[in-house]
């Protein structure tokens, strides 16, 4: 198809014109926390536009590990990251190994239990979870959220384990069990170092997910300021409108929430990308 | 390396290997069930058993007080919710009209961008990124980040609308602006979604365009009829998964609003209703009740949206050519 020069043009104007707009829209919020962030205190309280601060206050960055604990708020998310991550790299590829390769009674069985569970909400489990554990005094404790991580409780993460293992081809596990490999050792030496890209994506995932936790550690460790995760202490640390006088300090805090996820990101799209799409592509 | 090991041992040991690997051949299921056993432990503490449990309590009156086993009332928390409970319609409109206009619109906006970055303008991993940011921002921090943006003194938006001569509005302390508030901050979310709408269009063949190019098919019409059309499964998929999720909304408005749901209780969202409940009056018996008729609402509209989905989704065997 020929395009007139001018159509092509005016076309290319139009579409760079929307998309500069709107990421334009995107990335304001971030920016603004990024400017407030830099405040000094007098400054967040005036009621005018000022998007480059004058002066910038670096010291804000520095003096939130003064005011907040949040060398102990990163500690005891790092806690629930690496029960998580443990989760997602042994007990969930075990899992995922089982109903990709080994053929054993009752698997689809089992498989279609997986399945059902990632429908189930949460809320619905919540209420005989708490009660539970509270029963048992772990309450408090990092066991409640520890625990269901630690089994690799995660059906998401079983299902792309699956679906990639059952990528690889059958000629490399029947020439590897010819060999005399366990179904342990083709899991280890074959299996896990062939899933580099899912293995990245699930990580990802599960990084995310544990950094991110809210709820979960609002219930169990809410009342035990000790344990507080770094979202605990974010929500704390913010007030309600009124009380505005810590904003530029609440945007110090957002941001070292929000600068090692863009890290993860930035060194995981790769992997997240060709890992779920190679996930995507295979079939059943 | 595997022969060169096995030379140096003795020939007992041998003997004793090629046993321990018959025995494994021949218990491989047995290897299977302890491989997926840590999953199925979880699966019952976490999944079966809180649930049977949950529907169980549904039907009892067990509060902070209650020792032993909760006296039985049958459907009495039923009756209470439908018939006495204000909060409960309440609680459930809140939900139903963030969610009529946040599902929606996310799943546009997320269209729409991912239509045009993938027209492969130069600059389109940038522009994706940019768009895509947003979504990694941790929802506390996100949310709290828009607590300050949505302020009305000092937040930018307010200060912003002055700027242009417009009336700065009360996004968080009045009302009609709390559940347009939410809405915009599930919007600024919306490039998870646009990420795997993307993912989809790429994998669009590009011999069905060529073919419709040929025809004398206009851009228009390849929207329609095949971009549209074949994207059917990705939206399916975003729209179920944004449904479910919308349904479930809490730490937004917990943090945005706190746990009252605001003045009149504008956003009041039904998690906060159940949390309230349970965490707050510790009427966990009543609450469980409120979140059993959570899940029945999702559960009959997943079943409704995958039984009506062969109507308008379209499996079709275009994708497969492609492998």
């Amino acid at each position: 198809m020929i395009e007139d020069p001018r159509t092509k043009m005016v076309r290319y104007i139009v579409i760079y014109a929307i998309l500069t707009a709107g990421a334009i829209v995107m990335m304001v919020p971030l920016f603004w926390t990024m400017s407030t962030s830099l405040k000094t205190r007098d400054k967040i309280t005036i009621r005018r536009l000022e998007l480059i601060p004058d002066p910038i206050a670096w010291e804000n960055y520095p003096y939130i590990f003064e005011a907040r604990p949040i060398i102990r708020y990163t500690r005891n998310t790092m806690v629930i990251v690496v029960a998580s991550l443990f989760g997602a790299w042994v007990p969930c590829t075990l899992a995922g190994y089982a109903f990709a390769r080994i053929p054993f009674p009752g698997r689809n069985i089992f498989f279609g239990i997986l399945l059902a569970t990632m429908m189930l909400p949460y809320v619905v489990r919540l209420i005989p979870l708490f009660l539970f554990f509270d029963e048992i005094g772990w309450t408090r404790t990092f066991g409640p959220l520890i625990l269901p991580r630690v089994l690799g409780h995660n059906a998401f993460y079983i299902f792309l384990y699956r679906q990639f293992f059952r990528g690889i081809p059958e000629d490399i596990y029947d020439s590897a069990r010819i060999d005399g490999c366990s179904e342990f050792g083709v899991w280890w030496r074959i299996f896990m170092p062939m899933s580099r890209p899912v293995l990245a994506a699930v990580s990802i995932f599960a990084f995310s997910f544990a950094w991110n936790d809210f709820l979960n550690p609002l219930i169990y460790l809410g009342s035990n300021k000790d344990l507080w995760t770094l979202a605990l202490g974010l929500n704390a640390l913010q007030g309600f409108e009124g009380d505005d006088n810590s904003l530029n300090l609440i945007m110090v805090f957002s941001m070292l929430m929000i600068i090692p996820m863009l890290i993860v990101f930035y060194f995981g799209q790769k992997h997240l990308i060709s890992g779920v799409t190679a996930q995507g592509s295979l079939k059943g | 390396m595997q022969a060169s090991i096995k030379r140096r041992q003795t020939q007992s040991e041998t003997t004793w290997k090629v046993r321990l690997q018959e025995w494994w051949f021949r218990n491989r299921a047995l290897i299977g069930f302890v491989f997926i056993f840590p999953w199925f432990a979880g699966f019952i503490i976490f999944d079966a058993a809180p649930f049977v449990y949950n529907l169980y309590l549904s039907f009892t009156d067990y509060q902070i007080g209650t020792v032993g086993t909760p006296p039985w009332i049958g459907l009495d928390n039923y009756t209470k919710i439908f018939s006495e409970d204000k909060l409960f319609g309440k609680s459930m409109y809140n939900t139903v009209y963030y969610l009529g206009f946040s599902v929606p619109l996310r799943l546009i906006f997320a269209f729409l961008i991912a239509l045009i970055l993938n027209l492969r303008v130069r600059g389109m991993e940038l522009y994706r990124t940019l768009f895509y940011v947003p979504s990694v921002v941790p929802l506390v921090a996100a949310t709290v980040i828009f607590a300050g943006f949505l302020n009305t003194r000092y937040g930018f938006l307010n200060q912003f609308l002055v700027l242009i001569g417009a009336t700065p509005v009360r996004w968080l302390s009045s009302p009609d602006a709390i559940k347009p508030s939410l809405i915009l901050l599930s919007l600024w979310g919306f490039g998870g979604q646009m990420i795997i709408f993307l993912a989809g269009l790429q994998s669009i063949p590009e011999d069905l365009y060529e073919a419709a190019a040929i025809d004398g098919g206009t851009g228009w019409h390849r929207l329609i009829y095949i971009t549209v059309p074949l994207m059917t499964p990705t939206i399916f998929f975003n729209l179920l998964l944004g449904l479910i999720g919308g349904f479930q909304i809490f730490e937004q408005v917990f943090i945005l609003i706190g746990t009252n749901g605001g003045p009149l209780q504008a956003g009041l969202v039904y998690m906060l209703h159940v949390y309230n409940k349970a965490f707050r009056d510790f009427e966990f018996g009543y609450s469980a009740a409120l979140s059993v008729i959570l899940f029945l609402i999702i559960f009959v509209l997943t079943i409704l949206l995958v039984y009506t989905s062969n109507r308008w989704v379209f499996y079709g065997d275009a994708q497969d050519d492609e492998s």
